[in-house]
């Protein structure tokens, strides 16, 4: 009991991949100001925003809404993307190995934030979170499918296995999977995906500051703000994790191995910061369309070609 | 100084009010978020909904049609808010002073903490107000 409670709370998950999390979103926030020529945040400025919010800000509920969903929707996030970073980082870190089935489990639970997000905006009251809350949901359901491929196209590729432990074994004993071209293509895929779930650039509408002021986070403040901007973050850090898993052979961690598995991490967060910054927003018609039509295309290819082995 | 202010001071979100202006603060303001200027160095970023200000940027003469809107948006803030008038509009009414429609300069309608004069001020004096007013906070 203790030990799952450590590794629940402390090592590798809560604690752990809200501070990766957080120091990840720094490096976004850093490579942006890069690529626009500024100078950027100082280092810890994650932390001083989330303990800004979560000490020094009031929180005010909205007088038309349900306040008691309001304020738990942050907290399913939270525990969402902090069990799923349990049940990927476990394998990935090598703690333990496991258990049969893992990676549909872990394909639900990546989806609480967004869902709990959902019902958040919707259980405020605004109008503006309500827009925001609808394309937040077709989001989810245009690039859910595409994402359930890439594992369909993963688990064709490590011969049946929905073990992630035992995916990313078949990957150390031979190559990683992203070394053959349907495992290019997944990747590809993959990084959409991802965009979309984090919610960056391309597919930032549910935010849309400039358009619907913030969208589905619009009536957040202080604490409840704190936690989504938490789930956030440990998004921004479980995600990528998740990719480097059941695409580029996981982690080894000892000696200089340690180096390489920072570096693998901080190329897919640096591939999602550049497309961020290189792409205007999408409609989220032409967001449905990308999904449906050209990545379920793109995964389906990689799948045949995963079959025949190539 | 106190973890709490010390964050605070650190990460301060703006939340930008355009009055009835000339339109040119506006423009300065949005000049401070430009490379050659950049407020994020300081943590200061623009956010969309008023609930996740720190500073109101209050520039331009309010008119009676901006009042309601004012005073609506400076109590849909999340306390503490700093709020900032800009230009000589937004301190003392300008050039709109005298008009038919003006309905006081901002520190009449909500409480203002810092006052940066200029018509329009450069972006180097809305920093070095900026700057001042973490010395102040
Ligand atoms: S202070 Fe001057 S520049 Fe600024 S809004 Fe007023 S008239 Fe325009």
């Amino acid at each position: 009991m203790g030990t799952y409670l450590f590794y629940f709370l402390i090592y590798p998950g809560f604690l752990f991949a809200a501070v990766i999390g957080a120091f990840l979103s720094w490096f976004d926030r850093k490579i942006t100001a890069g690529v626009q020529f500024r100078k950027g945040p100082p280092l810890l400025q994650p932390f001083y925003d989330f303990f800004k919010l979560l000490l020094v800000k009031e929180t005010i509920l909205p007088a038309r809404g349900a306040k008691g969903l309001f304020l738990a929707a942050p907290i399913f996030a939270v525990f969402g993307a902090t069990m799923a970073g349990v049940f990927i980082l476990l394998p990935l870190m090598n703690i333990t190995t496991g258990f049969q089935g893992d990676l549909i489990v872990i394909f639900y639970l990546l989806t609480i934030p967004s869902l709990s997000y959902v019902m958040g905006a919707l259980a405020s009251g605004n109008p503006l979170a309500a827009v925001g809350g609808s394309r937040e949901m077709k989001l989810i359901m245009s690039y859910e499918l595409t994402f359930l491929l890439v594992m369909a196209g993963v688990i064709i590729k490590s011969g049946q296995s929905i073990n992630l432990y035992q995916i990313i074994q078949v990957q150390q004993a031979g190559t990683p999977f992203i070394g053959s071209l349907s495992g290019v293509l997944l990747f590809i895929v993959a990084i959409f995906c991802l965009q979309a779930k984090l919610a960056m650039v391309p597919f930032d509408m549910p935010e849309a500051e400039t358009e619907i002021c913030g969208g589905i986070f619009i009536e957040y403040s202080g604490t409840p703000y704190a936690m989504i901007k938490l789930s956030k973050y440990m998004s921004l850090f479980i995600l990528p994790a998740f990719i480097v898993a059941i695409l580029m052979k996981g982690f080894t961690l000892e000696g200089i191995n340690i180096l390489w598995a920072v570096l693998k991490l901080v190329a897919v967060v640096l591939l999602l910061t550049l497309i961020r910054n290189t792409n205007p927003r999408v409609k989220i018609k032409q967001a449905i369309r990308f999904f449906f039509i050209w990545m379920n295309l793109l995964a389906v290819i990689a799948i045949v070609l995963a079959i025949f082995g190539l | 100084m106190s973890f709490k202010s010390y964050c605070f001071k650190k990460s301060l979100w703006l939340f930008h009010f355009g009055g009835a202006s000339c339109n040119n603060c506006d423009i300065e303001i949005l000049d401070c978020l430009t490379p050659k200027y950049d407020v994020e160095r300081f943590g200061m970023v623009l956010v969309g909904s008023v609930r996740h200000a720190d500073v109101l940027l209050v520039n331009g003469s309010i008119n009676k049609k901006d009042k309601p809107r004012l005073l609506e948006i400076y109590e849909q803030a999340s306390k503490p808010v700093v709020v900032v008038a800009i230009g000589a509009c937004g301190c003392t009414g300008g050039i709109f002073a005298e008009g038919n429609t003006f309905a006081g300069p901002v520190d009449k309608i909500i409480p203002v903490d810092a006052y940066i004069p200029g018509c329009p001020p450069k972006p180097e004096a809305i920093l070095a107000g900026i700057v001042k007013l973490l010395g102040k906070i």
